[in-house]
């Protein structure tokens, strides 16, 4: 059994008590928020008692676990809560999840959705909210039953004497434990003993889901409530200067339109936006806005230079090429080694500025009212909403609530808090409450974008085909996309990684797995490369480059386990039969270590009427205990089809800082009939802490396609997007 | 503006608003139908798709003016307990992840199988082609379509 130190001090369950109102005793009323009356057989509760910031169990037994996080889809909302249920020890039918308020004090947990951190951060806090509410109504019992803690135990919503007849359900003794003392330390499962974890379970809001209830911040209405949207600049490096506000403001079901300002001094690191002033109208209804937004006449201003997607591509060139680049790592003699290779070959590969696309738009309500402040909305980041509005608006942050929807896709797009701040600037001058709505065109057209990146592979292969020297140099926009440190750094002799940010005013942010998806695709077809110049089988290259990083690593420490990554391989080659042959279809690999997991995968093309189609990918994935396995295999699926899709035709081009798509009639998103027929996942099993699954399974997809796409057409694919650019790169393998 | 008599999920409702409207602002702003979604508003994504009589429509380009007395069939009213075939098989296959555009999906598929009981994966393909997840959930939607087929 592992004997880890509860987080949960006396000091925080006095907190979370006290705001619970003295008589622990929650009033709720059941029937007005859930249509059903049972659950899993359990009756609803008269009474609801809270034992932490987690859990609150009814007298019937029925338990409601909130889940702390944001949820994007990540299915965070089923698998956080089923780890509070498996060290609780309830039957995770008797279990109903809410949606928790922003209190990281009360969860003990940070409160976001970013890095697909939220199970790997959130485990232990989980686990032992599950674990000390185990123990206090195990300490409950023994009092009323008056005897000894150890000799009770508790097991599915019982608890039980073990030398003894005596039992009763968790809901009998529920209202005594809320007052006992949270123990120091508590007991945590062994995982061999899990019952729940590891299991498949449904997404907990499924039914919500196809029955088109309520659940986004689209969807979220108050009474007195006002609609309202803004008008950004055309062009990235332009500011509003004014508008025909009174004709404007003279149309039907307007009440208001005025600029704002949404500008502060000190902005945090998600607060990213191009465009401090905006233009906003509020009204009655969405379409009458949108007429008003087409009817705008504003004059805009020059404030800097307008970018172009040529001028773009040309900066990257330039700086990659003849810019001042940071050495990031070095080990032996690159140059030295280049020189003394039989053979040399170098590869340079690109991708372009791209938005989030969530579809669900950027949208949040708020209420300022003169010293507190109510936001609602999908937002991956709600705490830094809450400081940023604080500080925008000098209201202190304890005044500040903010309600979580779930949200209609993250993708890194919602860690940006820009568009709850223009709501709440809107709310402020209009001293309404207002849910700001940005329709498909404001979203595409004023984005955080993933940043374009350009990188350049050099490999030395001596006679005996070693790999004996790689160098990487990427620049790109907001950040040069080189991870010095993760592989094959540590199994190379002769290293080195250099790195360039390059300028531009363009907004950008993270996109699901920041460069990740972009090094991935291209380090993973380079060596695809490099294994065919050396004659080898690409997984058996990796592997020995594995061996060297674990036996005789080069260098000071690298970011990755060689045998976890090297486990992946090995298990999707053996799970997809790599080493056989099968007519007509085309094979690509790949794998990538990225936020703390690993994943390989094979693509699997075949020809149909002479075009390329994805027809299988294979998935092996090592994040440690899975926790649901459901919701663990879709979310893998998803980033397949996400960085496959990505990858062949996603692409914002700009023409004098005027983005050039805007909606998905130009901007082409990857539909049914191009999406992969079949994607199968495997995990390893191990007991080893758990790790993200939101991130990882999306960038080895990009190296995979690109290899398997090597296979189909005999062209080797370095441009993103693949189904559009000229894939023309000079040099072949050359002698060294 | 103007009054619209409409026949939604099965109700009689009156609204008065500019006949322009589309369809989709009149569910959602005016109705409190908000389970069909908006997505781009050009009839690209599908994230808004209801039924207009037994066809699958694009409500966010349907001007209300347009509907006329043809009974409209939003998600809410798909089924009264949320037990239709395809509801059941997308729970069934555990279909979502954000969800956002799942009842697009689902009004579409439910105007497939009506249209065609038994559609082959092509069919399938080609018929769900204007329904955009983002999330990637196409797999399992394919799959919950089957399911639905079979067990209707």
């Amino acid at each position: 059994m592992t004997f880890v130190k509860t987080h949960y001090n006396r000091r925080s369950f006095l907190k979370v008590s006290a705001a619970t109102g003295g008589g622990m005793l929650i009033g709720f009323n059941w029937l007005t928020s859930c249509t059903s009356a049972t659950q899993g057989g359990v009756a609803v509760p008269n009474e609801w008692f809270k034992i932490n910031g987690y859990i609150k169990i009814g007298d019937t037994g029925m338990v409601t676990i909130y889940s702390p996080n944001p949820e994007i889809g990540q299915n965070v909302m089923t698998s956080m809560p089923m780890i509070v249920a498996e060290e609780l020890d309830v039957p995770w039918e008797n279990v109903r999840v809410e949606q928790g308020m922003l209190d990281e004090d009360s969860f003990n947990n940070p409160q976001f959705a970013g890095g697909s951190l939220s199970i790997m951060l959130g485990w232990d806090a989980l686990r032992m909210a599950g674990a000390t509410g185990k123990r206090m109504l195990i300490e409950a019992a023994a009092k009323e039953w008056g005897v000894e803690a150890s000799d009770l135990t508790a097991s599915e919503g019982m608890i039980k004497e073990i030398n003894g007849s005596r039992s009763m359900g968790y809901g009998e003794i529920a209202s005594k434990a809320v007052g006992m003392e949270v123990p120091e330390e508590v007991d945590l499962k062994d995982p061999k003993d899990y019952k729940l974890i590891g299991t498949a379970q449904k997404n907990v809001e499924g039914q919500k889901i196809v029955t088109g209830q309520p659940l986004f911040g689209l969807d979220f209405k108050r009474e007195g409530m006002l609609i309202a949207m803004i008008e950004h600049p055309p062009a990235f490096g332009m500011r509003v200067k004014d508008f025909n506000q009174a004709e404007i403001k003279g149309m039907d079901g307007v009440r208001d339109a005025f600029i704002i300002d949404t500008a502060y001094e000190d902005e945090g690191r998600f607060d990213v936006n191009a465009f401090n002033q905006l233009i906003a109208i509020i009204g009655d209804s969405t379409w009458q806005l949108m007429k008003a937004k087409k009817a705008l006449k504003a004059n805009w201003e020059g404030v800097s230079p307008l970018e172009s997607s040529t001028r773009h591509a040309a900066s990257l060139e330039k700086d990659i090429e003849r810019g001042q680049l940071q050495e990031e790592r070095k080990d032996g003699n690159p140059d030295a080694a280049f020189a003394r290779a039989a053979k040399v070959i170098e590869r340079t590969y690109t991708a372009p500025i791209m938005p989030h696309n969530t579809l669900e738009p950027m949208n949040f309500f708020a209420h300022v009212k003169d010293d507190s402040v109510e936001l609602v909305g999908p937002t991956q980041t709600p705490n830094n909403l809450r400081e940023s509005t604080s500080k925008m608006l000098g209201i202190p942050a304890d005044n500040i609530t903010v309600q979580m929807t779930r949200m209609g896709g993250g993708f890194g797009r919602r860690l940006y808090t820009h568009f709850g701040l223009e709501a709440a600037a809107i709310s402020k001058k209009a001293n309404a409450p207002v849910k700001l709505v940005y329709t498909r065109e404001d979203d595409m057209t004023n984005g955080i974008y993933r940043p374009a990146y350009r990188s350049t592979y050099k490999a030395g292969l001596d006679e005996n085909n070693n790999l004996t020297a790689f160098t990487v140099k990427g620049v790109g926009f907001r950040e040069g996309p080189v991870f010095p440190d993760r592989f094959p750094a540590g199994a190379i002799d002769n290293y080195y990684a250099s790195k360039r940010v390059s300028p531009s005013n363009i907004s950008f942010g993270a996109w699901r797995a920041p460069r990740s998806h972009f090094t991935a695709g291209a380090e993973q077809s380079f060596l695809d490369e490099v294994a065919e110049a050396a004659g080898k089988d690409p997984i058996d290259l990796r592997l020995e480059l594995f061996d060297r990083a674990k036996n005789n690593p080069v260098g000071k420490e690298y970011e990755y386990d060689a045998d976890r990554y090297a486990g992946v391989l090995k298990l999707v080659r053996e799970k997809a039969n790599w080493d056989t042959e099968m007519p007509g279809v085309h094979r690509g690999v790949a794998a990538y270590f990225c936020h703390n997991s690993y994943v390989a995968e094979i693509v699997d093309i075949v020809m149909e009427s002479g075009e390329p189609k994805v027809k299988k990918v294979w998935c092996a994935v090592d994040c440690g205990i899975v926790i649901n396995r459901e919701g663990a295999i879709n979310i893998i699926q998803g980033g397949v089809v996400d960085g496959i899709g990505h990858a062949m035709t996603a692409e914002l081009n700009f023409e004098n800082g005027k983005p050039v798509q805007k909606n998905f009639d130009a901007f082409q998103l990857i539909r049914h009939s191009q999406a992969p027929e079949e994607i199968e996942v495997f995990f390893v099993e191990n007991d080893i802490s758990p790790t993200g699954l939101g991130e990882p399974g999306l960038p080895p997809a990009v190296g995979a396609l690109a290899n398997a796409l090597y296979k189909a057409t005999g062209r080797r694919y370095y441009h993103q997007p693949f189904a559009t650019k000229d894939q023309d790169q000079q040099g072949e393998v050359l002698l060294g | 503006m103007a009054q619209f008599n409409l026949n939604i999920n099965g109700r009689e409702v009156q609204v008065d608003v500019d006949p322009a409207t589309p369809l989709l602002w009149v569910l959602r702003d005016h109705l409190d139908l908000t389970g069909t979604k908006y997505g781009c508003g050009i009839a690209q994504c599908g994230s808004c798709t209801v039924h207009v009589g037994d066809v699958a429509f694009r409500s966010c380009s349907m001007p209300v003016s347009q509907v006329g007395n043809q009974p409209v069939t939003t998600i809410e009213g798909l089924s009264e307990n949320g037990d239709h075939p395809v509801q059941k098989a997308w729970l069934d296959h555990d279909v979502a992840q954000c969800g956002y555009c799942q009842s697009g999906q689902i009004m579409n598929a439910a105007a497939l199988l009506k249209s065609n009981p038994n559609p082959t994966d092509q069919q399938i393909a080609s018929a769900m082609d204007g329904n955009i997840c983002r999330c990637g959930t196409y797999v399992r939607i394919k799959e919950a379509i089957k399911s639905a087929a079979a067990n209707s």
